[in-house]
Order: structure tokens, then sequence, then C-alpha cells
């Protein structure tokens, strides 16, 4: 029979992470369809924190805290969850695939003569637990078991909802951890110098930007500042998130002209990001293979393109306008301006 | 700077972004149709990885790249034919499967065991490199383990950028939610670096670094040993393309105003 371990960790406020209570969510689920045990790790600076976490009935709570979890490093990290798992002896451990757990939880797994699988978009299964990954840039999607416990499995984010209850009845167990010596100090937080923020994962909107913006026009001129301009000026008028394409992230390193806001961090795609957001309107963007694999997340998604055949025609775009993005674009912003008017 | 870093840099090859992909399932179990016909590339993440490590080793002169990857040599030999007139390195080719349906757990394992037994590496000046995800199997976690296994507990994922300090130390830019980094600052190596897009354009290909590259990335290739990759309780139920063509409405003939009042109505209220 399994056991079930959901892996969870606070943020800088003292709270579960959204990501970590989906993952609560999901393993309540799991438990109950295999009839397995459930036990909560909680990874938190400090141990109020860690007892006023929701969590369902019945289940076991287990606590690793102290100020080296405050932020996340390999060495604490990996500790702190290796001595979480240790103690539950789980077969089956879930984890939200965010950036803390991602970069610690292979190396957990090693430590105890386990196996992980990350990047889950759905468990399945009736006589043991199925998982569906994507591989290949999600280009290829495969459903997939194994035999070796423990099974670590880092889920997508948006996949569950977030577990909401009272803090839970039962008793926090804490859980001693020996630390390795320490030899990296995590200094905090940086924005990337773009001056804008222009990367929001919690919109609703994608706006991705091309390379055509920073081409010349029709007119026969480069129009980068104006074009600098309607983007931002739509960003913040729609609250939308801003993507790119490789092509025009990359043209900054070939002295092509460049939008100035725009980053690595912006990119698009294969070798990029792979946002989730309800809506995405491409502009200036041929639509091409590696570009639209970082759009497999995005439900309603147009296109405004002047090459009539561009790849968002071919089933990749549910309306495609052919037509100039400057003048669409400006049309846009007033009326978007208008209506918060 | 006075670092003299040995910094291994573990690399896989991929079919070209462009190429078309076909799933199939064989004896052996899933792979890519034709995959050993298909254009390759060396993985994007780990070809930045590959320049940043060249680049900060000409910054600390005495250091050292290696180049590890696992492919079929055929497949390799391809690939490196561009690769070797970028950034000098020395190749360290394994003969293993191609495709990204292969266990991590097995890669990593055959990996760590080349990396161990390179002549002439000290692990304290490890910097191990890679892309933080492949463009196959995309797990992210091949570093990891083979950090794990060389006893590395210094690690980052999604990095853009390192600097070394005159002391040895390094501070690291990690890619994080929100479109931000974490900055951390680690006393020195051994560390491993899992790669993200980085801040270096793609060198120029440089026809003297390859000829130098190549007199010893050909004996290395015909020394390469075989090394199978076990399952490892690892079973797929299926693999397939998703369903995900769209019918798509191509308006040719609306003016900028009508779509520009179209949009307003389909963002919606935000």
């Amino acid at each position: 029979m399994e056991s079930i371990l959901a892996l969870t960790h606070a943020d800088e406020s003292g709270s579960l992470t959204k990501a970590s209570l989906e993952i609560v969510t999901a393993a309540a689920e799991l438990a109950s369809r295999f009839g397995a045990s459930l036990t909560i790790g909680i990874v938190a600076p400090d141990a109020a924190a860690a007892a006023a976490i929701p969590a369902p009935a019945g289940a076991r709570l287990l606590a690793v805290t102290g100020e080296a979890f405050a932020q996340p490093r390999y060495a604490s990290d990996a500790a702190a969850c290796e001595a979480l798992c240790r103690t539950a002896q789980a077969t089956i451990v879930l984890a939200p695939a965010d950036s803390r757990f991602a970069r610690v939880l292979a190396g957990v797994a090693h430590r105890l003569g386990g196996v992980i699988d990350t990047h889950i978009t759905a468990i399945g299964g009736a006589e043991s637990v199925e998982v569906t990954r994507w591989f290949y840039r999600q280009r290829i999607e495969g459903i997939l078991s194994r035999e070796t416990r423990p099974w670590f499995l880092l889920l997508e984010a948006g996949l569950h909802a977030a577990f909401a209850a009272a803090p839970a009845d039962a008793q926090v167990e804490h859980v001693p951890v020996e630390l390795p010596a320490l030899r990296t100090t995590v200094s905090g937080l940086r924005a990337p110098a773009q001056g804008t923020q222009t990367i929001r994962p919690d919109a609703k909107l994608l706006f991705v930007a091309g390379a055509g913006w920073t081409k010349k026009q029709s007119d026969g001129k480069v129009r980068a500042a104006e074009a600098g301009e309607l983007i931002l000026g739509f960003l913040r008028l729609a609250g939308a998130s801003l993507g790119s394409s490789k092509s025009l992230v990359d043209q900054g390193g070939d002295g092509q002209p460049v939008l100035p806001f725009l980053t690595h961090m912006n990119q698009i795609g294969q070798t990029g990001a792979t946002p989730r957001h309800a809506k995405g309107l491409s502009t200036c963007c041929h639509g091409e293979e590696p570009h639209v694999v970082g759009w497999r997340f995005i439900g309603e998604r147009r296109a405004i393109s002047l090459d009539p055949n561009c790849g968002w025609t071919r089933g990749k775009a549910d309306v495609v306008y052919v037509a100039d993005a400057f003048d669409v674009m400006a049309k846009l912003n007033l009326l978007l301006d208008a209506r918060k008017g | 700077m006075g670092n003299v870093l040995h910094i291994v840099v573990c690399a896989g090859t991929v079919p070209d972004p462009l190429q078309t992909l076909e799933p199939i399932t064989g004896p052996n179990g899933p792979g890519v149709k034709n995959e050993m016909m298909l254009p390759a590339v060396l993985d994007p993440w780990a070809a930045s990885a590959l320049y940043e490590a060249a680049n900060l080793a000409a910054r600390n002169p005495g250091s050292k790249v290696w180049l590890v990857s696992l492919g079929p040599k055929a497949k390799l030999q391809q690939v490196m034919m561009t690769v070797a007139q970028k950034v000098s390195f020395e190749l360290v080719p394994i003969d293993g499967p191609l495709g990204g349906f292969t266990d991590a757990h097995a890669t990593a394992a055959v990996l760590a065991e080349a990396i161990a037994a390179l002549p002439g590496l000290d692990l304290e000046r490890l910097l191990l490199f890679g892309g933080w995800e492949s463009a196959t199997r995309g797990a992210g976690v091949t570093l990891q383990l083979i950090g794990e296994r060389l006893g590395i507990i210094d690690q980052f994922q999604g990095v853009d950028q390192i600097d070394f300090r005159e002391d040895g130390s390094f501070e690291v830019l990690e890619r994080v939610e929100g479109g931000k980094h974490q900055a951390s600052v680690c006393m020195g190596t051994p560390a491993v670096l899992g790669w993200a897009t980085g801040n270096l354009a793609e060198p120029r290909n440089n026809p003297q670094t390859g000829m130098a590259n190549m007199r010893t990335i050909m004996p290395a290739l015909q020394r390469a040993k075989p090394a199978p990759l076990p399952a490892n309780g690892l079973r797929y139920i299926s693999v397939a393309l998703p369903k995900q063509q769209r019918t798509t409405r191509v308006e040719k003939d609306m003016t900028p105003d009508a779509i520009a009042r179209e949009l307003v109505e389909w963002i919606g209220a935000e």
C-alpha cells in the first residue's frame, strides 16, 4: 500500500505558498483514491507558521523549522526535505515544481535511494500510480509509471485548487535536522534591470512581442522607440504580462534595434518559459513551432501579423488578424485608456 | 582574477528545434521516429553553459573546460563539427542511446562515473555546468543527481550569471518565480550550476578553434565507451502528440479600429 507525503514550504510572509497548498489538495485526493496514509511535511522559518497551516483531517504533520530555512538554498533545503522524508517513510512524495523544490528534490530522491519525475501535469491510474508529463519541450506527451519507491513527483502549478481549511487540530511533530556546513549565503531577490516589471505570472493575459516590432515598417523606417511606447502602454492598461520570441531577445547581441525592457527572462518557447495565462495575444511574431511550444498552456490565443500564411494561421491560434500591429495597438491603447478613464 | 577552475559541462544532443517530431514505440520502449536521421544541435541551455564555461576559463588562466556528452557516436560527431568551432574544450564522449525517454537516474550514474574518472580533474576546483533542463527529457534533475553522486552540496539551477571574486567566492543569479533572480554568494568551488540562457551571445564559428578541437575530438570519439542505460523500473504506458489543432479564424479585411474593438471585448475587464 502506498503512503503519501506532501512536501510544502512557507513563503517570506510565513504562510504556505499557493503552490504548496495545491500540493496538499493533490496529496489528499491521491491518498483518498488509493486508501493511503497522508503526511504533510512543512519547511518554514518558524514554528508558529508551521502550526498555523491548514491540513486535511487525519493527516500527520511534520515540520522542519529554523532560521536556516527562511531562504531557499540547496544544502539546507535538501537536508530539511531528507529529514522529513526519512521520518515520514512515504512511498510517494508530492511537491510543487517551484524553483525551491525543483532545485533540491532530485538530490533528496538520490539520498533516499528513490526516483523522481518532474513537471507532472496529471496523476492517474487505477491499480497503480501513473503520471503524465511532457517531453521534448511540450511537444510529446507521455504517461509513465515506476516500480521504485520512494517516488518523488513534482507537480506543475494550477492543476489543483489551493487547499483551504481551518488550521489542523493535529499536533505538529518537529523533525530535527543535522545541517552540513553552509557555504552559500542567499543575498535576496533582484528584478532584472529593465525599469518596469513586465513579467506578471498572475496576469490573465500574455502579450508576446515578436521580432517584427523592430524591423523596417511600411514607411521604410525602423520605429523601435514607438514600438516600445505602444507595448509598455498596453501592458499598463491591460495589466498583461510580457513575453517575447527568441529572435527579438537575441537581437541585442547582434547589434540590431532592440526594445530595452526585454531580457531573456521574457523569452517564451523552446529555450524560454512556458507560462500559464488564460489568454495570449501575439504580435509581429511568425508563430513557428519552437516559439509556440511555449504557448502549450495558454488557453485562448490570438495573433496580429502582416503575414496571412504565418504559423499562427495553421491551427495554432484561435484568431489571426492580418493587420499592422502598430495601427492596431495604437487604437487598442486608446480604447483601453478611454475605458479606464 | 586568479582562480584556476576545472569546468565540466554536461551536454547532450537534441533534434533541431525546427524538426517535426513523431513519437513511436519500439521493442526498447518509446522514441522519436527517425531520430538518428534528424539534424541535431547541442542542447540549447547546455550550449549556454558551454559558452559561459569557455568565457569563465578564458578569464581565469590555467582553467580547463571538459565537455561530457552521452549519445550515439555518429550523432556526437555530427554535432561536434559545428560546436567545436565555437569555443575550446576537451570532449569526453560516452556512446549511449539517444533521446528523451531514457531514465535520468541511469544517465546521471554514467555521467558521474565518467566525470570522476577524468584524468587531471581536481574535484576541489570543479564547477559542474549544464543546462537546467534538457530539450528532450526536460526533467531538470540530471545535474543534481550527478552533483549528489560527486558529493557537491552547493547547487544552483536556472543560472543566468556567475561573478567570481578575488578570494575564490562567487555570486550566482538563479531564476525564480515572478521574473526575478535569487542572488546567492558561495564560498567557492566545488559547485553545480544548471544554466538557463546566461548573458552571452552564441560565439561565431572560428575554423582555427575547430581544427584545434577536432585533433582531440576524433580520437576521443573512437575511444568512446558504450554505456547502456537501464530502465530502473521506469515503464511508459503511452507517448503521443498532443491534440492541439485549433480551428483558426483568419481575418484579412478588418480595419484596425474593428480589430481593436474586438480585442477590447476579448480581453474583458482587467
